[in-house]
């Protein structure tokens, strides 16, 4: 039994379609890339996933359970984390209460104060500072190790390269065997095929609202996935 | 209009009649004519019922206008009544004029007061705003109830008009609260059909955007404020040229503007005929209610958060979904489709598109 | 000597304002709600404390045992039933909705209780002095009153700063949304923010219904203070909420001693000067949200 199922749902913006019958299982302890061009649907999917979006025509399962009426709230009490896309920490909370509030839910696990300070030590230097000072990539190590407080079972990376130095953006997915290793599940969503490519147990990509293209990194060739990237 | 690139816009009009809107216009103007003759016919008890409901349909329009299309929630409008009734009184009694006259001068002058208190009014957004509004009421209340030039706490009596007659008094008002009441529905209508109309409900939808396509935000909502407030301050000397007499604290007070949230709550908000219908239902409610004294408040007060929470569009706006045929326009529609003759609605084939 | 005397005055009179804006700052600080009805669920506390006091013949103070804990749950219940769907549709339906509140408020209680001002009695504490100086006593029970608004103000910040309930009230404030990410049941949290709020309006609703006396349709003045209190201070501040309270306290003073009559208008005055000349008030927060 997969740890994720999403079957056959679809998303709206009012109107208008963002995603189409979408399908995909993730396995417990798999990390699994999604990747698309900017538009394709990656972060609706990620939101539907973390129930801020409501998943129409199919459903949701997680560990076996139906999660399409559970609210955000109850979805992270289950053990689902969004890092969400543009890093969202909370300017009015210091460093170290950021990383308190992400524990909200108390569950229990390997993940505590100490563990992420150790996966992320610039954070235990700036503990006490405002978030709102901190720079991007401090800001997303720090979006990361708030999720990580919850001591989820899946963890949902949006596009966490985005609007970083490329060392920045590699000290940050350094840490993903780590984060891994702890038993998290990771759904990882990416713009940068490279990067996604280069931790994926296997990859998905969407274009325009579907899943054009899914399978493992070795077997899937450089055209077929600028293909599916690109819509060609 | 004719272009020659390969794709060419296609013939288009807009339209804001319906064929409903078309007969309520003529069965309205019918309506009107024959109570414009009241005065001959009808008794002063009836006339009194009349001269209420057609200048609280004319506040409400103007709550409307600040709230349904411009989005600026006032609870501030009855210093504007209060300055129209004590502008009146001004007028007629210390400077001598005909009521008559005396209308447009207060309005002018109170253009200028609406003018300057919009320059702290505007500092403040949202429910901040909405209590502002009330804080300034509040100041024209305290002060006029310090002013011994006009009664101070005690008030005044209107007795310029006087020389007209009861018969004659009754009669103007009654025409003049006709003329408000039938004026601010064209009011309204017009400005929604006019470029102010547009920006206003480009601001409805997004400030942010409306300003990005260069739409003056702050000058569009002046204007409206100024608009209501000139429009309050009328209707506010037409009351109490029926009333006659003037009390600040009654003159001032907050239920002015309850009525103008209920009647506009009950018939919908953003729509011209929503006033009509929610003050019928206002005063009717009132007359049947009027012996539960303070617990008719309390009923209105539930059916306002009912309605709110159930029904934004208040009953009007819940027979209009039910029955759209019945709709009195006013959102322009666009419809495809070469010129037809008029009334015939849309050529077969094209279907109109709600661009509210 | 009578100037420092008003000042003294307006400064202890601030304390109580600075108590009752302090609800009215929390809910619009944690759910961008402008609560209208503040001013009434006010003076309803008064009442709840009179009806304590005439069935138990205790002293009002005592009664803000009961008094406190009734208003929490109203709060509680009034977000959760009909707040919190008013909320996120736009300015409008909060403001309809408070307000239709304050009505029906207002005209209950002129129902129940008839529009007699009432007035509650703290006994021999209200006419107590407190000598400060050769020339100077103040009110034992107008300081009374500020000290416990200072203390009903450090026990918030408390919470505010400390708590993981203060986290999550501070978060939900920043951003709704990354709120819920991290597991926040916000909805649940706005009815807790109400509580309080309410809470808070207990213990001003007494102390002011000790101070002066209150009837059924004195809530809209009630709400006017708080809300001048909040904007002179700057939104966003526990801190500034009390010295907009102090500083509003202190041109009613003094408007006071020049005519008595002038009172509640000498703070219209400064509000709206503090909104003509400096309208993010004067503590406004470092990441000073719109109003």
């Amino acid at each position: 039994m997969s740890l994720l199922e999403v079957r056959g749902a679809s998303s709206f913006y009012g109107d208008f379609q963002a995603l189409y019958d979408i399908s995909l299982a993730v396995q417990e302890g798999e990390r699994f890339a999604m990747i698309g061009s900017n538009g394709a649907g990656k972060s609706t999917l990620l939101r539907m996933i973390a129930g801020l979006l409501p998943a129409r025509g199919g459903g949701i399962r997680f560990d076996g359970q139906a999660i399409d009426a559970l609210p955000t709230h109850e979805r992270v009490k289950l053990g689902v984390s969004l890092v969400p896309e543009g890093r969202r920490v909370f300017p009015s909370l210091s460093v170290e209460e950021n990383l308190l509030i992400g524990g909200y839910r108390g569950r229990r696990g390997h993940w505590g104060l100490g563990r992420v300070y150790e996966l992320f030590p610039l954070l235990k230097e700036r503990a006490r500072r405002s978030a709102a000072v901190l720079s991007g990539g401090e800001q997303q190590a720090l979006a990361i190790g708030r999720a990580l407080m919850n001591n989820p079972r899946l963890l949902l990376l949006d596009e966490v390269s985005l609007g970083l130095a490329p060392v920045v953006i590699r000290e940050l997915y350094d840490r993903l065997p780590a984060i891994a290793a702890a038993g998290t599940t990771v759904l990882i969503v990416e713009q940068n095929i490279d990067q996604a490519l280069g931790v994926a147990d296997r990859v998905a990509c969407l274009l325009e609202g579907r899943i054009s293209l899914a399978g493992r990194p070795a077997e899937l060739t450089r055209e077929a996935i600028a293909a599916a990237y690109f819509g060609i | 209009m004719s272009t020659t690139s390969a794709t060419a816009v296609p013939p288009f009009r807009v339209e804001s009649a319906t064929p409903a809107s078309r007969a309520a216009a003529v069965v309205g103007l019918l309506l009107l004519a024959v109570l414009a003759t009241a005065p001959a016919w009808g008794g002063s008890g009836f006339m009194k019922l009349l001269i209420e409901f057609f200048t609280l349909l004319a506040l409400a329009q103007m709550w409307n206008l600040l709230a349904g299309y411009a989005g600026l929630v006032s609870i501030g409008q009855q210093a504007f009544v209060g300055l129209g009734a004590y502008g009146l009184f001004v007028g007629t009694d210390r400077l001598g004029l005909h009521p008559l006259l005396a209308i447009p001068v207060l309005a002018a002058v109170i253009a200028l007061i609406a003018l300057a208190t919009s320059l702290f009014a505007f500092r403040l957004h949202g429910g901040y705003f909405a209590i502002g509004t009330w804080v300034i009421a509040e100041v024209f209340r305290i002060l006029v109830s310090g002013a011994k030039e006009v009664g101070a706490g005690n008030g005044v009596t209107i007795q310029g008009a006087a020389f007209l007659g009861p018969q004659g008094r009754l009669a103007l008002t009654y025409w003049l609260a006709l003329g408000v009441g039938l004026g601010s529905v064209i009011l309204v209508a017009w400005i929604m059909r006019s470029r102010l109309g547009l920006a206003l409900r480009a601001l409805r939808d997004s400030e942010a955007g409306a300003e990005s396509l260069g739409i003056d935000v702050f000058r569009t909502k002046l204007a409206v404020y100024l608009i209501a407030s000139v429009g309050c301050a009328v209707a506010g000397a037409i009351i109490y040229l029926s009333l006659l007499r003037i009390q600040p604290n009654a003159a001032f007070s907050v239920d002015w503007t309850a009525r103008m949230i209920f009647i506009v709550i009950i018939g919908g908000l953003g729509r011209i005929e929503g006033p009509i219908v929610g003050a019928l239902v206002f005063i009717g409610l009132r007359e049947t209610l009027a012996d539960f004294g303070s617990l008719y408040l309390v009923i209105l007060g539930v059916v306002a958060i009912g309605l709110t929470l159930l029904a934004p569009r208040g009953l009007w706006g819940l027979f209009v979904a039910r029955f759209p045929m019945v709709s009195f326009g006013a959102q322009p529609r666009l419809v495809m489709g070469a010129q037809t003759p008029s009334g015939a609605g849309p050529p077969p084939g094209t279907t109109p598109t709600e661009v509210a | 000597m009578e100037w420092v005397n008003a000042v003294i005055q307006g400064t202890l009179l601030g304390g109580l304002y600075a108590l009752l804006a302090t609800g009215l700052s929390l809910a619009f600080g944690v759910m961008r709600l402008v609560n209208l009805a503040h001013g009434d669920l006010n003076i309803l506390a008064a009442y709840l404390a009179l009806v304590v006091v005439t069935a138990t013949g205790a002293n009002p103070l005592v009664g803000l045992v009961a008094v406190v804990p009734v208003m929490m749950v109203i709060g509680f219940l009034l977000q959760r039933v009909l707040l919190n769907f008013a909320l996120g549709g736009g300015v409008l339906p909060p403001v309809l909705v408070t307000f239709g509140i304050a009505v029906v408020v207002q005209n209950v209680l002129l129902d129940v209780f008839s529009a007699d001002s009432q007035g509650l009695d703290a006994g021999p504490l209200e006419n107590a002095s407190v000598t400060l100086t050769d020339q100077i006593s103040v009110g034992f029970f107008p300081l009374l009153t500020l000290l416990v608004a200072v203390g009903v103000l450090l026990g918030l910040q408390f919470v505010v700063s400390r708590t993981q309930l203060g986290r999550a009230l501070r978060a939900t404030s920043d951003d709704t949304e990354a709120a819920r990410i991290v597991g926040i049941d916000h909805r649940r949290l706005y009815s807790i923010a109400m509580a309080i709020s309410l809470g808070t309006v207990a213990v001003a609703g007494v102390f002011l219904g000790i101070r002066t006396t209150f009837g059924p349709s004195d809530g809209p003045q009630r709400l006017i203070f708080a809300f001048e209190s909040v904007i002179i201070g700057g939104l966003g501040s526990l801190w500034g909420t009390l010295v907009g309270g102090v500083a509003l306290g202190v041109a009613q003073a003094v408007g006071n001693q020049v005519n008595p009559a002038y009172q509640a208008l000498a703070g219209h005055l400064l509000f709206l000067a503090v909104l003509a000349f400096r309208p993010s008030g004067l503590f406004a927060r470092r990441t000073a949200r719109q109003v």
